[in-house]
């Protein structure tokens, strides 16, 4: 019995129970504002808007786990997202393996290059993909000349708008889970996995809690490094087709600025800047309180410059209750032994 | 009983600079063998070509069992069954206990897939085989470090255990702690498995060791039975001196420096009196936890009370933050000085200089460079740190020259007041006795010294006076030259 609420004080006390516990305070309080939120409509909208930022969420956590950071991938998107766009443009008939073949690759590759820079040159993660995220952008702006590219295939307008599970409204519109949210779901599965149940993902949480000690036990940390950031990579290059397949449009300049709302969904998350805490559930609830708070911003019409300040203002709280859980933390570990 | 490992001629450069020199080392099956010598004597470089984290120099040759290892990595030493427990420990702390011992298991079974439910029934097994209860479930950083040690212990004995490497690893612990791990590794010599053991303790060492191996300045100086040897022996073995214990001078002016009377901070301590004169030595002493260190945070200003008073020179004053106790005069040399008291990353020169860049300044505001450097090689010189140019980073010294460019950095401040928590701690017999030395010399030209430490002898041969502290009240208060360690004990501890 004790064994069991153990288990149910351990539950109570995870990072992401928080998160649970806030996020649906967020969606009653939005709802009693605005019954119109608590729609399946604008549910299955808000899941398919926001599976770009948990498809990029996913690789962030991965790479934030392992004690790094990755700046670039927004960088990478953009830069796999519009060669598949001119590939696509140029090939209109080509198989559709090897339009989603195209971008997947580019994000791995570049990717790959944060991680032999970061790991060779042994310089401090932020700095290497800030270059690279200026190369990158550098290089694309100068290729492409700024110029959008749009006009997609048929298929390729499509498949975003198939909806794998379909409700009716009342006015006689479907709405539905959407093949993109769809994604970003395997995605997410296929992530718990890797960091849960896999060697694979255990050693990156090694790495991330101590590298000297990851080190000394045998790791192969250039192989660790290499898998983390290229799977950054590659959900780029995944983040890249969805977002293309929602906007339908490819502009060298799309995605920059999104990093930041990846950035503070993973760390509200749960995951340490520090490295070697954080899960995919605690990130799935990250996205899930910025994009209620963004959703529910539109929908009261605050004037969208201030959506930055509430998002601001969420992190910056979130940061203070973490500080303050680890100083009590710290505090109760104190030896205190005195007669008052 | 057979070999267990054997290394001939090992040899380590760094840059030139000889870190081991033909240095011919054997371990026996089943022994208890003590490594000791100075800070720089080439200990870590030995442990690290042993465990394969260092690449010998080419004339080094290393048998196992007998047999002669060619390109001995890393990898090769878990293979063969030699595990190290480094001071800084070498677990992961966001990791549970259980993932921390089994570590190693997905490793050698080629695992791709976690098998929780093994996992917990190795790490359980493990822990019951050293006779311990650890909750397997507790991220490792909620641990105390003795139980840390204890996870680092059960996860060694984790496959084919032939070889322990213990690298200080009594050095934070308190001495239940102590007699806890000794149980342990006697229980594993029974086993057959060799454990090399480094410490600084000298009682420690002849409490355990079969076999004593002492080097100095890389080189090997002879492998002794503790039988042989005493303290004094020992002593001379590691440092090539003589070391002789000297009181601290009398003193003969009696002008109070600080005057603490009544003070008093909830939770941490109660009603604290006593009065620091010029050139005196005070001790203070208690188990840990009973309020050391909290009062000296506060005569520097870093933890306020609640109340009574603080004099200095005879002046009253309300110390809100360090900058205000550096500028009555008053040094602080913190018991975690790794961490606290130094930039790790930055120059020698400017650890030593940063408590007193404002009044380094020439008319503009800008560092005078040409001072700076003379004020550092001066305390380089006066406290003998060994280093190579002072421009190099802090870390890459050893613990006992780290330490004195702590000290040094404080001193260079000329404090009136100076207050030493733990000054001494995991260093060795000779930087130890220096640091000793330079206290007493610096109480002779009128400081006023408050020595904080666990280590009993510590202030019985260095102070004039000593305060015993227990649960946040000083509950005895002795001359230094009439006291006896053993009473002081019973005090510390008196329930």
């Amino acid at each position: 019995m004790a064994n069991v609420g153990n288990r149910i004080k351990h539950i109570f006390n995870r990072n992401e129970s928080y998160l649970l516990a806030v996020l649906i305070v967020l969606i009653i309080v939005v709802s009693l504002i605005n019954p119109k939120f608590l729609s399946g409509e604008n549910f299955f909208a808000i899941l398919r808007t926001y599976s770009f930022i948990g498809i990029l969420s996913i690789g962030f956590l991965m790479v934030l786990i392992s004690g790094g950071i990755d700046i670039s991938f927004t960088a990478t998107a953009t830069v796999a997202q519009y060669a598949m766009a001119v590939f696509l443009a140029a090939n209109p008939n080509v198989p559709i393996v090897m339009v989603i073949l195209v971008p997947i690759v580019i994000g791995i590759i570049l990717g790959s290059i944060n991680a032999f820079l970061i790991h060779f040159l042994k310089a401090p993660s932020i700095i290497i993909t800030i270059s690279t995220l200026n190369a990158y952008y550098g290089i694309l702006q100068f290729i492409s000349k700024g110029r959008w590219i749009y006009g997609f295939p048929q298929w390729f307008r499509d498949f975003p708008n198939i909806k794998l599970i379909q409700f009716l409204n009342e006015n006689g519109v479907y709405y539905g889970l959407s093949t993109i949210t769809a994604i970003w779901i395997v995605l997410l599965i296929a992530g718990a996995i890797v960091l849960r149940y896999s060697v694979l993902g255990r050693n990156i949480y090694a790495l991330g809690g101590d590298p000297k000690a990851a080190h000394r036990g045998g790791l192969n940390l250039f192989r660790l490094r290499l898998f983390c950031y290229s799977f950054m990579g590659f959900m780029a290059g995944i983040g890249a087709i969805v977002h293309a397949m929602v906007t339908q449009t490819v502009a060298p300049n799309a995605l920059l600025g999104q990093e930041f709302d990846v950035v503070t969904a993973v760390v509200l998350g749960g995951a340490s800047i520090f490295g070697g805490t954080g899960s995919v559930l605690g990130t799935v609830l990250g996205v899930g309180l910025v994009a209620v708070i963004k959703n529910a911003l539109t929908i009261v019409r605050v004037p969208e410059y201030w959506h930055q300040v509430f998002i601001g203002g969420v992190l910056l709280i979130s940061v203070v209750i973490t500080a303050t859980r680890t100083r009590l933390a710290r505090q109760k570990n104190r030896i205190i032994d005195v007669q008052n | 009983m057979g070999k267990c490992i054997e290394v001939t001629k090992a040899s380590k450069n760094y840059h030139g600079v000889v870190a081991l020199n033909k240095v011919d080392f054997e371990l026996q099956k089943g022994e208890i063998h003590c490594l000791v010598g100075e800070n720089g004597s080439g200990k870590s470089t030995l442990i690290k070509i042993l465990s394969g984290v260092v690449a010998p120099e080419p004339e080094t040759a290393i048998h196992i069992g007998g047999q002669p290892v060619i390109g001995f990595r890393a990898r090769n030493a878990i293979d063969f069954g030699i595990h190290v427990i480094y001071q800084d420990l070498a677990l992961f702390p966001n990791l549970s206990v259980k993932e921390n011992i089994a570590f190693q298991i997905s490793r050698e079974k080629r695992h791709s897939w976690i098998q929780w439910g093994e996992m917990r029934t190795i790490a359980q097994q493990a822990l019951e085989e050293i006779g311990v209860s650890i909750d397997i479930e507790r991220p490792v950083e909620t641990l105390s470090i003795a139980e840390q040690q204890l996870v680092e212990i059960a996860r060694a004995l984790i496959g084919d255990l032939q070889l322990l490497i213990l690298d200080e690893p009594t050095a934070s612990l308190t001495r239940k702690e102590v007699e806890a791990l000794f149980r342990v590794i006697k229980d594993m010599q029974k086993r057959g498995i060799a454990i090399l053991f480094i410490s600084h303790k000298l009682n420690e060492i002849f409490e355990i060791a079969e076999r004593v191996t002492v080097l100095r300045d890389g080189k090997k100086i002879g492998v002794y039975k503790p039988s042989e040897l005493n303290h004094e022996r020992l002593t001379y073995l590691m440092t090539g001196h003589k070391i002789e214990r000297q009181p601290p001078r009398k003193i003969t002016a009696r002008r109070p420096l600080l005057a603490v009377s009544h003070l008093t901070k909830k939770d941490q301590y109660h009603d604290i009196s006593f009065t620091l004169h010029e050139g005196e030595i005070i001790g203070i002493t208690g188990l840990l936890g009973s309020g050391r260190s909290e009062i000296a945070q506060s005569i520097f200003g870093m933890n306020i009370a609640d109340s009574g008073t603080i004099r200095v020179t005879g002046q009253k004053v309300r110390l809100r933050s360090n900058c205000q106790a550096l500028r009555m005069g008053i040094g602080y040399v913190p018991e975690n000085r790794i961490t606290e008291g130094l930039i790790k990353e930055q120059s020698i020169l400017d650890n030593i200089t940063v408590t007193i860049w404002d009044r380094l300044c020439n008319g503009v505001g800008l560092l005078m460079n040409d001072q700076l450097q003379k004020i550092s090689s001066k305390w380089i010189n006066d406290l003998d740190i060994k280093i190579n140019t002072m421009h190099s980073a802090v870390d890459t010294l050893s613990g006992g020259n780290q330490q004195k460019v702590v000290l040094s950095k404080w001193l260079a401040t000329k404090p009136k007041i100076l207050i030493l928590d733990e000054p001494t701690v995991g260093i060795d017999v000779f930087a130890k006795d220096s640091v000793h030395r330079l206290i007493k010399e610096l109480a002779e030209q009128g400081l006023g010294i408050i020595i904080i430490s666990v280590e009993i002898p510590e202030v019985i041969n260095n102070c004039h006076r000593i305060l015993i502290m227990r649960r946040g009240r000083i509950v005895y208060e002795c001359p230094a030259e009439s006291a006896d360690a053993d009473e002081l004990l019973i005090k510390c501890a008196a329930a």
